[in-house]
């Protein structure tokens, strides 16, 4: 008996995981990425000019995009080496619970850069370590969820082409603009110490970005791997 | 239909085409396949077998015409799927998994009960039990293969779409493989072989097939008697459409 939705989307995530732990390429590739780059904002700040708590949030968008896309890109790399993506298709399984496994790993791996690049800014900007930092965390997974459900969308359409590295971001990144707009100015605020109820209006945007595209690109995902 | 209806067909494709844009890679395909009957299609490259066996896998929509697997259209739903397996020229195998976890994951997805074992069966199956641990980067081409073949079997399917799947094989993986294509045929699976190796696959066929351009140009609806007259009849059929 074939597994059931749920189940085969959990199939797909660990063999996702499990290449990446084996290699773990990606991983390392968007963590020195994020490193990096808080380390060159770090010396690129002019203290007198902004504040930490004005920077902060900006590092950490930055990084949270360009380090997610590097997960992105290999999320269906991976299926095309050795065209290993006919053996998933040709499967038993619904299409739509592929979508749900790769995007899970991709959630995973997403979070697993922010899971440390967010204390790092904290610590080397001296942002005050208070509920904020738990806050900011918190947007961060809302913002990922978005983030990977129109990731991994095109991430399958753009695998198909020559020019995946480069279509990859070209069709993401306006995608993106609302989640970094809204996670970026929630953040700001928060770490700025202005009251929650001023962030909750792009709160709301998020929770609204993600459950649109989460259904929107899980239903829309079969037909971006039609020839 | 039920699985003791031996009369009825496993394989049904009436009518086949399928096009790329303005390009035909096939066109009116039909032929009719029961329990334990091994077609060998053969055909240069480019002749529409590959995209043939890609309908048939429900990996490719037809342009028109229709394919039915016991009975249920094609590209059918997760039960007719679960039926079918497909060997690639490609190895459809993560690089970065071993043997043992790749064949283990292709049984996950087809639902095969303690898909560890079922994994270590299919590789002594096919003679790679002791590469199970190795990661598959770093086998041959030809035990890469068997791999591949293995994954493509794990599950038990009723219809094997094989292509090219003495690709890099050495004449032991070639045997073992032959090996275990009659065993399933025995068994009353229901084999389609595309290979441009004509001895092998007119040794295991109950029907043989040429593609020429996307047609069926020849069929024979029993078993070669004579391969070297077939062999030299398709040499001519290929060199006269190449001309």
């Amino acid at each position: 008996m074939p597994p059931d939705f749920f189940a085969a989307a959990l199939i797909v995530a660990r063999k996702d995981l499990a290449i990446e732990f084996r290699t773990r390429s990606a991983y390392f590739s968007a963590l020195v990425f994020a490193l990096l780059a808080i380390v060159v904002f770090y010396f690129a700040w002019d203290r007198t000019a902004v504040g930490s708590g004005d920077l902060a949030p900006g590092v950490i968008w930055v990084i949270f995009v360009f380090g997610g896309l590097l997960g992105l890109h290999r999320s269906f790399g991976v299926e095309m080496h050795d065209r290993a993506l006919d053996a998933l298709l040709a499967a038993p399984v619904p299409r739509e619970s592929l979508f749900v496994g790769k995007a899970l790993a991709n959630l995973v791996f997403v979070l697993g850069v922010q899971v440390i690049a967010i204390p790092a800014v904290f610590v080397l900007y001296k942002v005050p370590l208070g509920i904020e930092i738990l806050y900011v965390i918190g947007l961060a997974v809302l913002a990922a969820i978005g983030f990977v459900a129109v990731g991994t969308l095109f991430s399958s359409m753009a695998s198909n082409t020559r020019l995946a590295e480069l279509l990859l971001p070209l069709l993401t990144l306006p995608f993106f603009i609302p989640v970094v707009v809204a996670a970026a100015s929630s953040s700001q605020r928060v770490i700025a110490g202005r009251p929650l109820a001023e962030s909750m209006a792009w709160l709301q945007l998020l929770v609204a970005f993600d459950i649109v595209f989460v259904y929107a690109c899980t239903f829309a995902f079969p037909y971006t791997l039609e020839e | 239909m039920t699985r003791s209806d031996a009369s009825a067909p496993e394989v049904e494709v009436s009518a086949l085409a399928r096009h790329f844009g303005r390009r035909r890679a096939l066109a009116g395909v039909s032929f009719t396949l029961r329990a334990g009957d091994a077609l060998a299609l053969f055909g240069p490259n480019g002749a529409g077998k590959t995209t043939l066996l890609r309908l048939l896998a429900g990996l490719l929509k037809p342009t028109s015409g229709t394919a039915r697997i016991e009975g249920e259209l094609l590209p059918g739903t997760a039960t007719t799927r679960s039926r079918v397996g497909l060997i690639s020229h490609h190895s459809l195998l993560y690089g970065a998994l071993t043997a043992a976890e790749n064949v283990a994951f292709s049984a996950r997805l087809y639902g095969v009960a303690d898909p560890e074992q079922a994994a270590l069966r299919a590789l002594d199956r096919l003679g790679v039990a002791d590469r199970a641990a190795t990661p598959v980067r770093l086998l041959s081409r030809g035990l890469l293969q068997r791999v591949s073949a293995a994954r493509a079997l794990v599950h038990g399917p009723r219809v094997l779409l094989a292509d090219e799947p003495y690709t890099g094989l050495d004449a032991a993986g070639a045997a073992a493989l032959t090996s275990v294509l009659q065993e399933l045929l025995a068994g009353g699976t229901t084999l389609i072989l595309v290979t441009h190796q004509l001895d092998e696959g007119l040794a295991l066929a109950t029907q043989a097939a040429i593609l020429l351009r996307g047609q069926v140009v020849r069929h024979d609806h029993t078993a070669i008697a004579d391969p070297a007259a077939y062999t030299a009849a398709y040499r001519a059929l290929v060199r006269a459409d190449a001309a």
